[in-house]
């Protein structure tokens, strides 16, 4: 069967999924695409159908077998590299995000609050005293989530431009193999080392924690350590960011719903969700390999093919979300995918929640004639990189 | 109506717990739920319903 569309798609508007991902799940709802390495995949456009997809054990996560649809060019893990929990299926997959889950409790993000609210505060004093117009990125939505998962690892925060140059180079989508694969092993290789020096005498922190724990376990390894901290960090500052700047755009171009947070806070956890849903900037980070034949919405799925699982075509359905293409802060969006959905969603998704609340009711509250220093169909949008986001943000108030 | 949880299938993602801390809450070691009210009754039903309906992994049902 020939493939009618190739992945990834364009957008031709900043502000919704590429054309194609509604005349697919409006006509043809799991459908074949072709993929950049020549390769083919399903894709899987519909709430429901994705929900299923992600919660079946009958599809893989394992980005390391050979038949794993690449979504860039070369692959990006070699055979050999160091598992982590989003490569592991059951039984593996539970004790080792088991390991670490304990450290990213709704509970124990609370107790971050203070902490996390200091540092926007920090963040917010500096673009304040800084030139006009600012950049919202480099002051503000880079460093929030960058000092939060650097405190929290315990990684000195003055390495955080060395994390922030690779992790940059390993979700551009031009990035060619070997330029990914030297990022890849400079972290990962600075993450050893460091864990190396917490090793005698374990920190309080959470790799020190862990170092106990997994020793206690008889589990500790070094080099998976690493791997799961590399995990951490790049999952824990790219995704936050991006989802601080846009969300930003969203509320200045929507005035009346920033209105509404403004004068009830209580509501900002509410906007979270919706902005989370409204953008899915991770959205085809949920592919799976199939390896038992199953039938999804009508659809037989056969053993050894690719799925992908599109979050945003799905955060869109309208068969979940009535006026899906609006931006609704009250509409109550917390049943979407944008965290991807079963045993693999997003661990750091509490502190997210958390870091954009406190970001969007200081910033907005500190900063009240806050606004675009630029037209938006002049904003640098990361259109090439897998992780939807803004390169800059130009802002004034 | 009595709520089941699975601690196998749980995934610890926290939803239940962000949907009615009243009802739900985490284990400290490793995330997992724990239900603190199996038996709710009045407006925590509906928010019970929503955390069956929001749990990424199912661990959640309601005996009726």
């Amino acid at each position: 069967m020939t493939a009618v569309h190739e992945f990834p798609m364009t957008r031709t508007c900043p502000f919704a999924p590429p054309a194609a991902y509604e005349e697919i799940r409006e006509k043809d709802p799991i459908t074949r695409v072709g993929l950049p390495d020549g390769g083919q995949a399903w894709v899987v456009t519909r709430h429901e159908d994705v929900r299923t997809v992600l919660n079946d054990r009958r599809f893989s996560a394992d980005r390391q077998h050979p038949d794993f649809p690449q979504l860039v060019k070369g692959g990006f893990r070699r055979q050999g590299d160091e598992r982590t929990m989003i490569t592991m299926d059951a039984p593996e997959h539970g004790p080792a995000r088991k390991a670490v889950l304990g450290e990213f409790t709704v509970r124990r993000m609370e107790a971050l609050r203070p902490r996390i609210q200091e540092i926007v505060d920090e963040q917010i004093d500096a673009l304040l005293a800084g030139p006009k117009p600012g950049d919202l990125v480099e002051a503000l939505s880079l460093p929030v989530p960058s000092l939060v998962i650097c405190e929290m690892l315990g990684v000195p925060y003055a390495e955080h431009d060395f994390f922030q140059t690779h992790t940059a180079k390993l979700i551009k989508r031009s990035t060619t193999p070997e330029e990914r694969r030297a990022a890849f092993d400079m972290i990962r290789g600075y993450l050893e080392e460091l864990i190396a020096e917490k090793e005698e005498n374990p920190p309080d922190d959470l790799l020190g924690r862990q170092i106990v724990k997994l020793r206690e376990d008889g589990t500790y390894r070094r080099a998976s350590l690493a791997a799961t901290g590399f995990l951490l960090l790049v999952a824990g500052h790219e995704t936050t960011a991006n989802m601080i700047s846009l969300s930003t755009v969203a509320f200045l171009r929507n005035p009346e719903q920033l209105a509404a947070i403004k004068a009830d806070p209580g509501k900002t956890l509410d906007a979270v969700e919706e902005m989370l849903r409204y953008w899915t900037i991770v959205d085809a980070a949920t592919a799976r390999l199939c390896v038992e034949d199953v039938e999804v919405g009508g659809q037989l799925i056969r053993a050894g093919e690719g799925v992908l699982a599109l979050g945003y075509a799905a955060n869109r359905d309208p068969r979940a979300f009535e006026n899906a293409d609006e931006l609704d802060i009250e509409r109550g969006a917390r049943h979407h995918v944008a965290f991807g959905f079963g045993p693999h969603q997003c661990l750091g998704q509490n502190l997210a929640r958390m870091e954009l609340q406190i970001v969007f009711d200081t910033l907005f509250r500190r900063v009240p004639t806050l606004e675009l220093a630029a037209d938006v169909d002049d904003l640098p949008f990361k259109d090439d990189a897998n992780i939807y986001g803004l390169y800059r943000l130009p802002v004034t108030w | 109506m009595k709520i089941i949880a699975d601690t196998g299938k749980c995934v610890g993602a926290g939803q239940c717990v962000l949907t009615e801390p009243a009802l739900f809450d985490q284990s400290e070691d490793d995330g997992t739920v724990i239900v603190l009210d199996d038996q709710p009754e009045g407006e925590l039903i509906e928010k019970a319903r929503e955390a069956v309906h929001i749990c990424p992994s199912q661990a959640l049902s309601l005996q009726e």
